[in-house]
């Protein structure tokens, strides 16, 4: 059987691959996509808590609803975020992140 | 507590309070009242020398573990000088209100001298250091005010800084002194300190020291060496106020101060000895420097300076009582000498140098006469009142200190000769410019107390004479050698003037290192100005680069530098940024988790 | 659930999580992440989470992956040429990943309470949906209200933000 390290684990190692990919990518679409790569992680550790912590023979819920909102957020995120990198593209034509270096002293 | 002494001491500081208040305008009025002031303090001062010695003080200010007493001592010095300082006081008191006749600040002047006298009898009736010392200072105050009473001419003023200045570093000294005696025997009254100070078992150095630094306060008051530049430079001041402040009563009372608290040098001969061979040094050096100066003021300014070295030598001799009686005979003529200078001058319509003077014997026979027997009596010549004076000291010297007698020999001999060239100059001969020609005798008002204060100058020194006044009676068997040696010194020095100097027209001796006076002054202000140099120098330095360089611009700097530094980590790329981020996560995460 | 179809799912989910990061052809990326996404929702399913792995394929891998492509499709990205390496910044960039994974596995271990079997729960006659449904309309209304009124401001937001005129 499985167990909630192996969950917290796996959760973990997720985090850190989208951690990377925001870190190393160049371009500015996947390092969203990794970004969400990162919120899931969240929701899997969160999950798995709801699960282990059990009250009078129910999971506990209130993880759960968190998670709900959590994927909410982040589908809004995404909307709003989109929508400003295709601003961005049309502004300046790239994607690149290297070339969006504006916001400096 | 009779009231006496009290009546005497306060008068002239009424006076000089309602001159100040309310009388200022009127200028007639005031002088009045001045004078009026000081023949009260005269009468009273009669009365109390007929009375019996006594002393009596009440505690002004009480702190506990220290008390300021405020009270008088009446006792043979004391006697003696009240009748000196309001005696001579009176006089010019009176004379001055001749000469003083056209001069607008009249009441101010008057308000000053009122405020002098009161300060002076101060000092003469206290009976503990810190009254002394309170007095000291006003007396320096009205010495300040009076030197500078024609303010508007430079020099007057500058006169008047420099003595206040000069005296203030005697005074430091003598504040230092006063407080070593005061914490060696936890007291300031002057007779419990004498019978007190020779039983405290002090050590050697002490003592000294101790008494040094009283006797610096001297130095200061008493213009002796190196503090006796200012006394020339007073002489700045009207006339009236050279005679009684600078030549009978304020210098006076530096050595009526070492007479008074003797006890404190008696058993330090070291100190004794620096007090003599300073003594000895500035008579000399004052003599030398008299023989060469054509100022009347000044000469007369730089014989006191020397008969004031006398007194404190004799002081250092072991004499007070020699040392009192020189000072009590000098009062007099020397007294009688500015006055004479200040009827000649008023009379010349303010000239004051000696080749400008001449011929004068017929213009002006009071002013001649009196001069002439002031003259003989300090030269020295008997049965004239200096003679008996200086003979007590000469005396003395041959007694305890041979080498010092020498020299005081060499002091009378170069006194007698210049004023011997003073008189065949000012006095004697043709008239040797306009202003002397037109010369006329004095008002009444002037001369009378010329007249009055030849008396003393002839009789004050005669034995019986000097007895009433010194009960402690120097009766030491008048030795003859030397007698004759003073006297032969005398009529040496007589002669040598009058043959240099009768009937010639200018000086025929021209020594640049007496005229310049040692040139003394010139190295005073070359050390003030190298001192005030080198602090400036040491401050801009400390200025620009410590404080503007190190901390003004150093702080600023610092954050500037900062700042730019930091700036480096916004530099736009995203990706920098949550490199940055996550580096801080991860420690964080360490330290939370592993650390603490 | 046996401890295989765990690993099986969770294997596949990072699998298709490294290609999302490597791959340098984003339509290819975008794919990644959907089949990542379905693993996870395996997982939550696997956890009891009934109702959240349904969502999470319907909301995740319908509609916010499509989005994503749609907008690729809109940029016209082609796969990325490669720039030179900024050598500094990966390796910076690879310092910090590993320091993380050390945390990571330092927590994992250090966690003993995490060895435990999970508890046994009974099945309820609702089902899983129901009783989420009761804990967010009963004790979170309030975020329930706030989170519609968001979705709304992002949909105004992202109207707004991709008319033309607005520069």
């Amino acid at each position: 059987m499985a167990t909630l390290n192996d969950y917290l684990l796996a959760s973990g190692l997720l985090f850190t691959i989208g951690f990377a990919g925001v870190l190393l990518r160049r371009n500015i679409i996947i390092i969203f996509m990794a970004l969400e790569l990162m919120l899931n992680a969240a929701n899997l550790s969160l999950v798995g808590f709801s699960r282990f912590h059990v009250q009078a023979g129910l999971p506990d819920y209130n993880a759960q609803v968190l998670v709900f909102f959590i994927i909410t957020v982040a589908a809004a995120e995404v909307a709003v975020g989109l929508a400003v990198i295709v601003a961005l593209y049309r502004a300046r034509q790239t994607t690149h992140i290297e070339d969006l270096n504006t916001l400096k002293f | 507590m009779n009231s006496a002494p009290w009546i005497i001491l306060f008068s002239p500081l009424l006076a000089a309070a309602v001159i100040a208040i309310a009388t200022q305008p009127f200028k007639k009025l005031s002088s009045y009242l001045s004078v009026a002031a000081v023949a009260v303090a005269f009468l009273f001062s009669l009365s109390v020398f007929g009375s019996a010695d006594q002393e009596a003080s009440f505690n002004w200010m009480d702190l506990g573990v220290f008390q300021v007493r405020f009270g008088y001592m009446i006792d043979g010095f004391s006697k003696m000088m009240l009748l000196v300082v309001t005696g001579v006081g009176l006089l010019i008191h009176v004379y001055s209100l001749g000469y003083m006749k056209e001069d607008r600040g009249r009441s101010r002047y008057f308000a000053g001298l009122s405020l002098f006298m009161f300060s002076m009898l101060g000092i003469v009736l206290a009976n503990n250091f810190i009254m002394m010392f309170i007095f000291w200072e006003l007396v320096g105050v009205s010495s300040y005010i009076l030197i500078g009473h024609w303010f508007e001419r430079p020099s007057a003023a500058d006169a008047a800084n420099k003595a206040l200045i000069v005296n203030r570093i005697g005074d430091f000294g003598f504040m230092l002194g006063i407080l070593m005696v005061w914490s060696a025997s936890g007291t300031v009254m002057f007779d419990e300190l004498s019978s007190k100070w020779a039983t405290l078992g002090l050590g050697a150095g002490y003592t000294t020291i101790a008494a040094l630094m009283i006797f610096c306060g001297a130095v200061g008051k008493s213009a002796q060496f190196p503090l006796h530049v200012w006394l020339p430079d007073a002489m700045e001041g009207p006339t009236p106020v050279s005679a009684l402040i600078h030549a009978a009563t304020m210098v006076a009372a530096g050595v009526y101060m070492l007479a008074r608290v003797y006890f404190l040098f008696a058993g330090s001969a070291a100190a004794l000895s620096v007090v003599l061979w300073i003594g000895l040094l500035t008579s000399l050096l004052a003599a030398l420097m008299a023989t060469q100066q054509d100022d009347i003021k000044r000469i007369l300014a730089y014989s006191t300076l020397s008969q004031l070295g006398l007194m404190v030598s004799a002081i250092g001799l072991g004499v007070p009582a020699a040392a009192l009686f020189h000072l009590f005979t000098h009062a007099f003529f020397k007294a009688l000498l500015f006055l004479g200078a200040g009827s000649v001058i008023h009379s010349l319509h303010d000239e004051q140098n000696i080749w400008q003077m001449g011929g004068l014997q017929k213009k002006m026979p009071i002013t001649f006469w009196t001069f002439l027997i002031a003259t003989l009596a300090l030269s020295g010549c008997p049965p004239l009142a200096g003679f008996w004076s200086k003979d007590g000291i000469v005396a003395a010297a041959f007694e305890y200190n041979v080498g010092g007698g020498v020299v005081i020999t060499v002091i009378n001999f170069f006194t007698a000769f210049y004023m011997a060239r003073l008189f065949a100059v000012a006095f004697l001969g043709t008239a040797r410019s306009e202003k002397a020609g037109h010369a006329h005798e004095s008002p009444q008002v002037m001369t009378i107390p010329l007249l009055l204060l030849a008396v003393p100058s002839v009789v004050a020194g005669f034995p019986p004479v000097a007895r009433i006044f010194f009960s402690e009676a120097e009766s030491s068997e008048p030795s003859i050698p030397a007698i004759a040696v003073s006297v032969a010194v005398f009529i040496a020095g007589i002669a040598a003037g009058f043959a240099l100097y009768r009937g010639k027209s200018s000086d025929p001796v021209r020594i640049p290192l007496f005229a310049n006076r040692f040139y003394i002054d010139q190295f005073y202000s070359g050390l003030v100005k190298w001192t005030q140099d080198s602090l400036a120098s040491i401050s801009a330095f400390v200025d620009r680069w410590v404080i503007d360089g190190g901390v003004v611009r150093g702080l600023g700097g610092t954050t500037w530098g900062f700042g730019f530094a930091l700036r480096f980590l916004q530099i736009g790329n995203l990706q920098a940024y949550a490199f940055l981020f996550g580096l801080g996560v991860v420690l964080l995460l360490y330290l939370v988790l592993f650390a603490l | 659930m046996p401890a295989a179809l765990f690993w099986i799912f969770a294997s596949f989910m990072l699998f298709f999580g490294v290609m999302v990061v490597v791959n340098r052809n984003p339509v290819a990326s975008a794919l990644s992440l959907v089949v990542c996404f379905l693993g996870l929702a395996a997982l939550y399913i696997s956890l009891d989470a009934f109702f959240l792995g349904v969502i999470q394929i319907l909301v995740y891998a319908g509609a916010v992956m499509v989005l994503f492509l749609f907008i690729i499709m809109l940029l016209d990205l082609k796969a990325e040429r490669r720039r030179q390496f900024n050598l500094i910044a990966m390796f910076g960039g690879i310092v910090v990943i590993v320091l993380f994974v050390k945390v990571l596995f330092d927590v994992c271990y250090g966690f003993q309470g995490g060895n435990a079997l999970f508890p046994a729960i009974h099945s309820d006659e609702h089902g899983d949906t129901w009783l989420v449904g009761m804990a967010l309309f009963q004790q979170y209304k309030l975020p329930l209200q706030m989170i519609g009124a968001l979705v709304v401001v992002a949909s105004v937001g992202a109207v707004l933000l991709s008319k033309r005129e607005l520069k």
